[in-house]
């Protein structure tokens, strides 16, 4: 496809490229020549590796996002980020209590938040970082859980804090937090693992396990499916 | 947003829906299945097979991808380098630190042993941050272990070794409480009941989910761990070769920084590879789902220093990887779109296949609609595929599911202008998981004493096709007690002296087959993507 595609121009750190259009910035850069060791990973926009800060020849306005996720456009100026060290809290999750204090303990310098949501402005997954940091300041573990559950953890937010701070890594505590002390128990679960302990399906196990593959294939091909839906749908 | 031809047939997908609620693909009974799959999965292309010439599998068929590698001359001169001066010394080395690798360095450490990790990318760069649809385990009343065994072998093709997948499904329930324990957050209701879907080929509702970024949650954590207890780490560091010693015991691995291109030596007692998979190596020219250092590097070292491998031949092509647009071309599309209620559906409107079918049933039936039927839609970029309708999630389980569930997948493409809350997805088949790989027994040992090995790098527990979630399951199961006999057989063996002498047998054995300097070097490391023109001639400085 790429030789029909039509051509736009862009700057790979400040080297003109001409690429064709449907690439993304990471691809566009693999067209443009470079190997890209650091600042790559899954490729797929999961696991935050390719933090990206770009702007346009005629618009210094820098914006953000993940390299392979977003399409390259004309007139766009490239610089890959690498990902820096930031502050991390090392903490034992079994030596915590999750109270509303605790965050604040580890992570003292949130207190230091003005509030210019640069931090918001700069998510590529779009979340509401600032709210969260504030919800963190007020010691509510659960809101900071819910609101930065589907961060990639790129690091972009922490880089652009005029403060300093790491929003990703406070979110991080929080959600352990939240796993570890204030999730609801899952009874069933504790059932299951002490009725495996003590042999409940040893024997049932062992037989598929000794059981001769024609007879394997007849239980398996007469298995009862439970419904996909919890509910049935009428 | 889709091209105007494609938005014209989304309107004969919407014209089908009422009927399509209340129509109900049959399942395909084994005969079908077989027939299926023999007429069209891709690991049935013979031509794309090639068999070994030499190690343990010689005479044993793997695509011609892996051939190439398997069969390559290592990147050292054993005469260059003197394993017996290290720069680490310690008592486990972990190789690779995705879900498996983390796993297995946290038990090793718990065991009492040194641990140093070392990463080709980031800890956690790995294909677990992309495993999006859950972690199988049987653990509701209605569900048992026995359940999860037949559903598991069955999937495989009764090919699975009996005694892994009994180890998977019995410690399973402790794996997902163990993720809880370190802060992992499962969906689960008030009342603590989790909130498990189906998957394709399971027979109850066992996959526990954390949104559809269930992998990345895993791994977040996990990461942050390891941090925690201050093991030590290295990133940018692939290995390029293990090293044994005179009595043929492990001994530790050879790595490479990726940046200063210096090599690393480092001693260890035991050794646990968890390097993952190999979709980078786009067998048969496949899109990949696979992250950028899936390159099936642990193969490569495991097979030089005489481990053997199980179900080499067998590929696992996800049914559902993106299609359009372009700039995500074979990027996973979850299963959990199809476990919440999709259905995969033709140009004409029909559906085809019953969605929950295991995924080679799946992706051998779409296969079958492109190729044979001419049903599918083709791409302006020559693309094909069909369609997977999403917004049948919200028509049978309501307004809103869909954000709720599946905030990947929204995000991933609104930012096309593309919203599956309204409009269904084009998929085709894209490679996503490697079924077999280094053979091991209950503790992740494989045939070379002291070399442990867990996750999508071994083979055997999921027999020759992996069902939904029991991958994740696996990188837990398996990680952690290869950890932990890691650090047990660390403390028990005695030492030789290391050397690299197999390196120097294999290059032998090269030679005598008449493949030497035929094949690439190998491990792979990273994919060439870097654009090479011929006018463009490159030195090094």
């Amino acid at each position: 496809m790429t030789e029909q595609a039509r051509l736009i121009d862009i700057y790979v750190m400040g080297r003109h490229c001409r690429v064709p259009e449907g690439l993304t910035i990471l691809t566009a850069l693999e067209y443009s020549g470079y190997r890209v060791v650091r600042g790559c990973g899954c490729r797929a926009g999961f696991c935050g590796a390719c933090a990206t800060i770009y702007n346009f020849k005629n618009d210094p306005q820098l914006r953000y996002d993940l390299a392979c996720q977003k399409a390259v456009e004309p007139e766009m100026c490239l610089v890959q980020v690498p990902f820096f060290p930031a502050q991390k809290a090392t903490y034992s999750l079994e030596k915590l209590r999750a109270n509303g204090d605790i965050i604040r303990a580890l992570y003292p310098d949130i207190v230091k938040c003005f509030g210019c949501n640069t931090c918001t402005k700069t998510c590529p997954q779009e979340l509401e970082v600032m709210w969260f940091m504030s919800d963190a300041l007020r010691g509510d573990i659960g809101a900071v859980a819910e609101k930065s559950f589907d961060c990639v953890m790129c690091g972009l937010c922490a880089a652009r804090c005029p403060q300093g701070l790491v929003p990703y890594n406070v979110a991080l505590l929080a959600r352990r937090l939240y796993g570890r002390y204030l999730a609801p128990e899952s009874a069933h679960v504790d059932k299951r693992i002490a009725e495996i302990a003590s042999g409940d399906y040893d024997a049932e196990i062992d037989a598929l396990k000794k059981a001769p593959e024609e007879e394997l294939r007849r239980k398996y091909a007469g298995r009862d499916m439970e419904p996909a839906l919890e509910q049935q749908w009428e | 947003m889709y091209p105007a031809y494609l938005e014209e047939n989304i309107h004969i997908v919407e014209d089908t829906r009422v009927r399509r609620l209340i129509e109900a693909v049959p399942r395909l009974d084994e005969a079908g299945k077989a027939d299926l799959l023999r007429r069209y999965h891709p690991d049935y292309i013979a031509t794309s097979m090639r068999k070994l010439q030499v190690g343990v599998n010689r005479g044993d068929s793997t695509p011609v991808e892996l051939a190439d590698l398997l069969e390559g001359s290592s990147r050292l001169d054993p005469d260059e380098i003197d394993p017996s001066k290290p720069d680490y010394n310690v008592d486990v080395v972990v190789i690779g630190c995705g879900g498996a690798g983390a796993s297995a360095a946290l038990l090793a450490h718990e065991g009492g042993a040194r641990v140093l990790v070392t990463t080709k990318l980031r800890l956690g760069d790995a294909n677990t941050v992309g495993a999006q649809a859950g972690t199988q385990a049987a653990d509701r009343p209605e569900d048992s272990p026995a359940q999860h065994y037949l559903d598991t072998v069955g999937g495989g093709h009764f090919a699975n070794i009996p005694e892994l997948v009994e180890v998977l499904v019995k410690d399973a329930p402790s794996a997902i409480k163990w993720l809880e324990r370190l802060g992992v957050n499962w969906d689960k209701a008030p009342d603590g009941a989790m909130h498990e879907l189906s998957g394709g080929g399971t027979s109850r509702r066992r996959l526990h989910s954390a949104r559809d970024y269930t992998g990345l949650e895993e791994m977040r954590v996990l990461r942050d761990e390891l941090i925690n207890n201050k093991i030590e780490y290295l990133e940018f560091a692939p290995a390029v070769e293990l090293i044994l010693d005179d009595k043929g015991q492990i001994a530790g691995a050879i790595l490479l920084n990726l940046e200063t291109e210096e090599l690393i030596v480092v001693r260890a007692r035991a050794v646990v590879l968890a390097t993952g998979g190999i979709g980078r190596l786009h067998i048969q020219g496949f899109p990949t789902t696979n992250h950028y250092g899936a390159t099936a590097d642990g193969l490569v070292l495991a097979y030089r220093a005489g481990a053997g491998l199980i179900f080499i031949d067998t590929m696992q092509y996800h049914p559902t990887g993106a299609a359009y647009p372009l700039q995500i071309l074979g990027q996973l599309v979850t299963e959990k779109v199809r476990t919440l209620g999709a259905q995969l559906v033709n140009g004409s409107g029909g559906q085809f296949v019953m969605p929950l079918e295991p995924r080679d049933v799946v992706a051998s039936a779409i296969i079958r609609e492109c190729r044979e039927r001419q049903t599918g839609l083709r791409t302006p970029h020559g693309e094909i595929g069909v369609w997977l309708d999403s917004p049948m999630i919200d028509i049978l389980r309501g307004e809103g599911t869909i954000a709720r569930e599946l905030p990947a997948m929204v995000r991933q493409f609104r930012r096309y202008n593309i919203d599956i809350t309204r409009e269904p997805i084009l998929v085709y088949p894209t490679l996503h998981y490697q079924n077999g790989g280094i053979k091991i027994d209950t503790e992740g040992a494989t045939g070379v004493p002291g070399l442990f090995a867990a996750g999508e790098c071994t083979g055997g527990v999921h027999g020759r096709n992996r069902l939904i979630g029991n991958s994740t399951l696996d990188l837990f199961v398996f990680g952690r007690r290869a950890g932990a006999a890691a650090a047990r057989y660390a403390r028990e063996v005695k030492r030789g002296s290391p050397t690299l002498e197999h390196v120097r047998r294999w290059q032998q054995e090269l030679a005598q087959a008449g493949i030497a300097g035929e094949r690439p070097v190998s491990p792979r490391i990273l994919p060439g993507y870097a654009r090479r023109t011929h006018n463009h001639a490159r030195l090094g400085i």
